[in-house]
Order: C-alpha cells, then sequence, then structure tokens
C-alpha cells in the first residue's frame, strides 16, 4: 500500500538486499518528509549506495519495501522513474557531448519535446554557470564543473525527489564548495533531496535530518544537533599566557565544567566538558579575570560528527584526514571571532 | 504517446548520442575502416598468391569472405561500447530515466550498424584496386549489401549481450573479439569449407559466416572460382542466401531477448 500521508516523498521499510555472502542492507528503514533533506551518513561499503540503487530501480530489493512519490519501486519502476532525478557517485556525463547536449538528451529521454527539452537544457547551463562551457565537449571541463553538469541532468525534468550518492566524493575543496553552493539552491527550492556521503560536515551543513548507516543497518537518526548530543555537550578550551597559571585555571574549569579539566603542559591549555554553553564560558573568563590570569586564546568546541561517528560504531568515518582538515579550519574560526 | 512511438524516439535519442560520439573522436572508425583494408591486403597479396594457380579469381572469392568477416567483427565494437558505457555509469543514468528499456541497446546496434555501412563502403573501394568487380546484377548487388548489414545487426546484438555480461572495457576488449576468430577462420570465408577435415567441415558448412560470404559471392557475382575450389553440397550452401536470412533471424530472436533482459538487470561496477 502506498504511504497515505502524501507529505511523505520516499519512505523505505524492511530493505535487505545480500550480494553472495555479504549482507549490504541488513532491514534499513527509512523516511524522507517532502522538501527535506535527508543524509545517508556512513562509510564506504556501509549500504549508501546500495539503498540508492534500490530506491532508484536499479536494483530490486531481496525483501522490504520502498516507496518514492508514492510509487512502489519494485511494482511500479517506471513511475518512480519520472520522479526522480539521479546524480551518481562519479559524473556520468557523455564527455564527447557538449554540456548543453548532455542536458538535451536527457530531456529527450524523460519524454519532453525537442523545443522543450533545448529550453531546459539552456536554462540549466545558465544557472548552473556553465554558460561559457555550455557549448564545449564535458572532456574539457573541471571535476567540479563535470559534477554541476551531472547535477543538472538530475534537476532537467523537475523531479519531485532527488538523489545524490555522495555528490563531492573525489572533488577538490573548491568544487565541493560549489557543489553545496548549488545543492544548496536546490533545497531552497523545496525539492525533497536524498543526499548519500562519507563526509560529515557534508552532512551537518546541507541535511535536514541525517541517517547514520554501517554494515548495513541504520544506527542513528536525528538532526544533527540531536547526534551531537547523544554524545554529550561542548569542550571548553582555555590557553593561557603563563604556564605558572595552569593549576588555578585548572581549578576554575573544575567548578564551571562537568568533568575533569585535562591540562596540557605544552601547549599551556586547560580543557573540560562543559554542560551550559556559552553560559560556562562567560562564567569561566569572569572567574578567570578575578584571579587575574592572562588568557590567550579561548574556544567552545561542540562535538563535531565525527565525534559522533566514533561514539556509535567504534571506528572512525572514512576520510578522516580531510574532515579533520575542515575542523581545524573551523576551529580557527570560532576562535577569531 | 504509444508505446512504440516512445521507444522509436528514445532510440533516436540514443543513436544521436552515440553517432555524435563517433563524429567527435574519428579514430573510432579506425578499426572499422583500416581493419577491413588490412584483410582485404594481407589475403590478397600473402595467401592469393600461393592458393589455386589464379591469384585474380582467389580475390575475388575472397572479397565475399572479407565482407562476411568484416560485418561479424562489427560485434566486437558493439561489446566494448556498452561495456564502456556501462563502466562510466552512462548506463546507470540511462536505467534511472523513464525511457525505453530496450531504446539504449537499439541505439547502440544502429550506431554500429551505421559505422559497419562505412566499413563495407571503403572495403569496397579497396576491394576494386584489387580487382575485386560486381558481375551480378544492380538488384542482386543491392540485395547483397542489404544482407550483410542484416547480418552486421544482428551480429551487434550477439555484442551487446556480451558486452553486458562482461561488464568492463577490459574484459571486453578480449571477450569481444576472441571468439570472432575460430567463428570467422572455420568457415568458408577465406577456403572452401569442402576441404577441411570432418567436424570442422559440418561446423564451417552450417557456419551463419560460410552462408553469408557464399551468397555475397552469389549476390555479386563472383562464382567463377567457386567451381575449382569446390562448393559443398550441403543444405546450406545450396540455400546459402535463405539460409544467411533465417540465421540473421534467428540470431536476433535469441539474442535480442537476452541482451534486454541483462540490461535490465546489470549493475556497473
Amino acid at each position: 500500500m502506498p504511504p497515505p500521508a502524501s507529505s511523505i516523498a520516499v519512505r523505505a521499510e524492511a530493505l535487505v538486499k545480500t550480494f553472495g555472502s555479504t549482507r549490504a542492507l541488513d532491514g534499513v528503514d527509512l523516511e524522507i518528509p517532502a522538501g527535506t533533506v535527508l543524509g545517508l551518513l556512513g562509510p564506504n561499503g556501509a549500504g549508501k549506495t546500495t539503498t540508492v540503487r534500490i530506491l532508484t530501480t536499479l536494483l530490486k530489493p531481496d525483501s522490504g519495501q520502498a516507496f518514492v512519490a508514492g510509487h512502489d519501486v519494485v511494482a511500479d519502476p517506471d513511475a518512480v522513474r519520472r520522479s526522480i532525478g539521479l546524480s551518481g557517485q562519479y559524473a556520468a556525463v557523455d564527455e564527447h557531448l557538449t554540456g548543453y547536449e548532455n542536458l538535451y538528451m536527457v530531456g529527450r529521454l524523460y519524454g519532453m519535446s525537442r523545443a522543450d527539452a533545448s529550453k531546459r537544457a539552456r536554462e540549466l547551463i545558465s544557472r548552473f554557470r556553465l554558460d561559457d562551457a555550455g557549448d564545449r565537449p564535458a572532456k574539457t571541463y573541471s571535476g567540479g564543473m563535470r559534477r554541476r553538469l551531472d547535477l543538472g541532468g538530475a534537476l532537467v525534468a523537475e523531479p519531485a525527489v532527488v538523489v545524490l550518492d555522495e555528490p563531492t566524493t573525489g572533488l577538490d575543496p573548491r568544487g565541493r564548495l560549489d557543489t553545496w553552493e548549488v545543492i544548496g539552491e536546490l533545497v531552497a527550492d523545496g525539492t525533497t533531496v536524498l543526499l548519500t556521503t562519507q563526509y560529515l560536515e557534508e552532512a551537518d551543513q546541507l541535511a535536514d535530518t541525517i541517517l547514520v548507516i554501517d554494515h548495513g543497518k541504520v544506527i542513528a537518526g536525528g538532526t544533527a544537533d540531536q547526534l551531537k548530543a547523544q554524545v554529550g555537550g561542548e569542550r571548553l578550551e582555555i590557553v593561557v599566557a603563563d604556564a605558572a597559571e595552569l593549576a588555578a585555571t585548572a581549578r576554575v574549569l573544575a567548578e564551571v565544567g562537568s568533568d575533569t579539566p585535562t591540562t596540557e603542559d605544552h601547549q599551556r591549555r586547560v580543557h573540560v566538558k562543559v554542560d551550559t554553553g556559552p553560559k560556562a564560558l562567560v562564567e569561566a573568563l569572569r572567574r578567570l579575570d578575578q584571579e587575574n590570569v592572562a588568557v590567550l586564546d579561548v574556544a567552545l568546541h561542540r562535538p563535531t560528527l565525527d565525534d559522533v561517528f566514533l561514539a556509535l560504531t567504534g571506528h572512525v568515518a572514512e576520510e578522516k584526514v580531510e574532515a579533520t582538515e575542515t575542523e581545524k579550519t573551523k576551529g580557527r574560526k570560532a576562535k577569531t571571532r | 504517446m504509444s508505446v512504440i512511438t516512445a521507444g522509436a524516439r528514445d532510440s533516436g535519442v540514443v543513436t544521436w548520442r552515440n553517432l555524435m560520439n563517433v563524429r567527435r573522436q574519428p579514430d573510432l572508425l579506425l578499426g572499422a575502416t583500416l581493419q577491413p583494408i588490412m584483410f582485404v591486403l594481407l589475403f590478397a597479396f600473402v595467401f592469393g598468391n600461393s592458393i589455386g594457380d589464379d591469384p585474380a579469381a582467389y580475390r575475388e572469392f575472397l572479397m565475399g569472405g572479407i565482407f562476411a568477416q568484416t560485418v561479424a567483427f562489427n560485434s566486437a565494437y558493439t561489446t566494448i561500447g556498452m561495456a564502456a558505457d556501462l563502466e562510466k555509469g552512462v548506463i546507470d543514468r540511462f536505467r534511472s530515466l523513464p525511457m525505453t528499456r530496450a531504446a539504449v541497446l537499439v541505439g547502440r546496434t544502429a550506431s554500429d550498424l551505421a559505422v559497419s555501412a562505412i566499413g563495407l563502403l571503403v572495403m569496397s573501394l579497396c576491394g576494386l584496386l584489387v580487382g575485386w568487380r560486381i558481375r551480378g546484377s544492380f538488384l542482386d548487388a543491392v540485395l547483397g549489401y542489404l544482407l550483410l548489414l542484416v547480418f552486421s545487426f544482428a551480429m551487434s546484438w550477439i555484442g551487446a549481450w556480451v558486452g553486458l555480461v562482461s561488464g568492463s572495457v577490459q574484459v571486453a576488449q578480449s571477450a569481444g573479439f576472441i571468439w570472432m576468430f575460430p567463428v570467422t577462420f572455420i568457415s568458408s570465408a577465406f577456403v572452401s569449407a569442402s576441404s577441411m577435415p570432418g567436424p570442422l567441415k559440418v561446423f564451417a558448412e552450417w557456419n551463419p559466416i560460410t552462408a553469408i560470404a557464399d551468397a555475397a559471392r552469389d549476390l555479386f557475382g563472383n562464382t567463377a572460382r567457386t567451381g575449382v575450389l569446390g562448393q559443398s553440397d550441403s543444405w546450406p550452401a545450396q540455400h546459402a542466401a535463405l539460409y544467411a536470412l533465417l540465421a540473421c533471424v534467428g540470431i536476433l530472436v535469441i539474442f535480442a531477448p537476452l541482451a534486454v533482459s541483462k540490461y535490465r538487470k546489470v549493475a556497473s561496477k
């Protein structure tokens, strides 16, 4: 039976898929309210792509059911295909066709007339800032441009549901920012989006709701804030000018914080877990000021999705190095503010 | 829109896309044109002088065989084309679109047919240079070319299935060609089937390549040499054109559904 509430754009129940002896999906449930973005987060091989392939009718589940825009993916795949746009893990553009020709072809295959397909292709070329490159073969494009073109392909028919399978995997930082911007605009238009990613920051930035998936099972779900709350509160971090003041700082933080402060002598840094966030920060600074401790730097770190992932799965997510890089940048920004 | 017009439109779009690819990478045509030229020259001048006593007559006999072999090799190009689309994720995109299931296969086999026609043209010109002539009627010659194109199209569907099964370009490159060699050589393409030992002779007599080569010789009027080399009295040899056509239909009836059903399930790596 199709879902009664039309406000649910995508619904999957107990999806199971095995490949040989590997249980790629082991009972995945998910629900995406219309007009929202669901981020499916997990390491390589967690089952993200298998989920996407089932929801886009490329693969049949062994058991369980799924509905996209009210249509059963197994019983009525054609209706599902008319309601979705898919942008794959690697940009499936024809590199010998121009950007315009790629989009025109997709439009024609959605059943649009020549004139409509042509008009839509031109619109998308300019919307995705490919005007200068629109009539060049796609093989001359950068990675980010190809990805934008591929995203354009997913949007040709203005589908109700857009599925983006790891839209920024393999892109350089600039290409990634570019792609995020485009996805951001898409979301602002009210399109329902299913996004898979192994980048924690990406899910945090783009998704309304996040499902963490590992070994074919959903192991946690909620908003980014809810997930972070599961791991615990924030950490307050103080760097002092003089190592002699570390002891006094640790004493203050022990009163303000909710666990025992950790002191790192070498960096002249003390940090502690806090439950009251900014309030604790103000309180700590006030008391340190009273004790005449010269504070060099102060930061309030919220747990990242990386921490969440580690806490939930016992292992870090893929692309750890890059994730750490972006967090450092974030931390630095927070400090300078 | 009816299913048939939608299917024709989708197939047309895919054919257009494939032909644009050929136009922008003219080197794709090299295999389809240089190889037949090479075969014509090699067989005409390397073998031609040692087989029989009349090289010119052998060359004429040879052309029908090389025509048959060349259009048979069309299947290998289809194999590689399908595997490349699969590997690049293009098939995934097509399969996620609300388009006719068979359109990607029809589009591929149709564009390969066009390439095959170019190959036939180049080879015919090369044949004329080494002394081959069409000695039959105009109508028979047209029928000869049509038969070759129908066979090319049928072989292309085997190739599409092989391409989808092989899954990667690397596998497709050997899988697409390897079976072509026994199939094209154990035939009357280059020598008479009647000179082969027992089981090979039977295989060659019933091999569609033999029928295509024999039918092409008949229709182009290149039969002077056949008497000398010895014509088999098997049923396919006596009814070459009919058997060739039946073989094309048989190949299509078996491999078109196989390829379409594989396409529906195929998963890219």
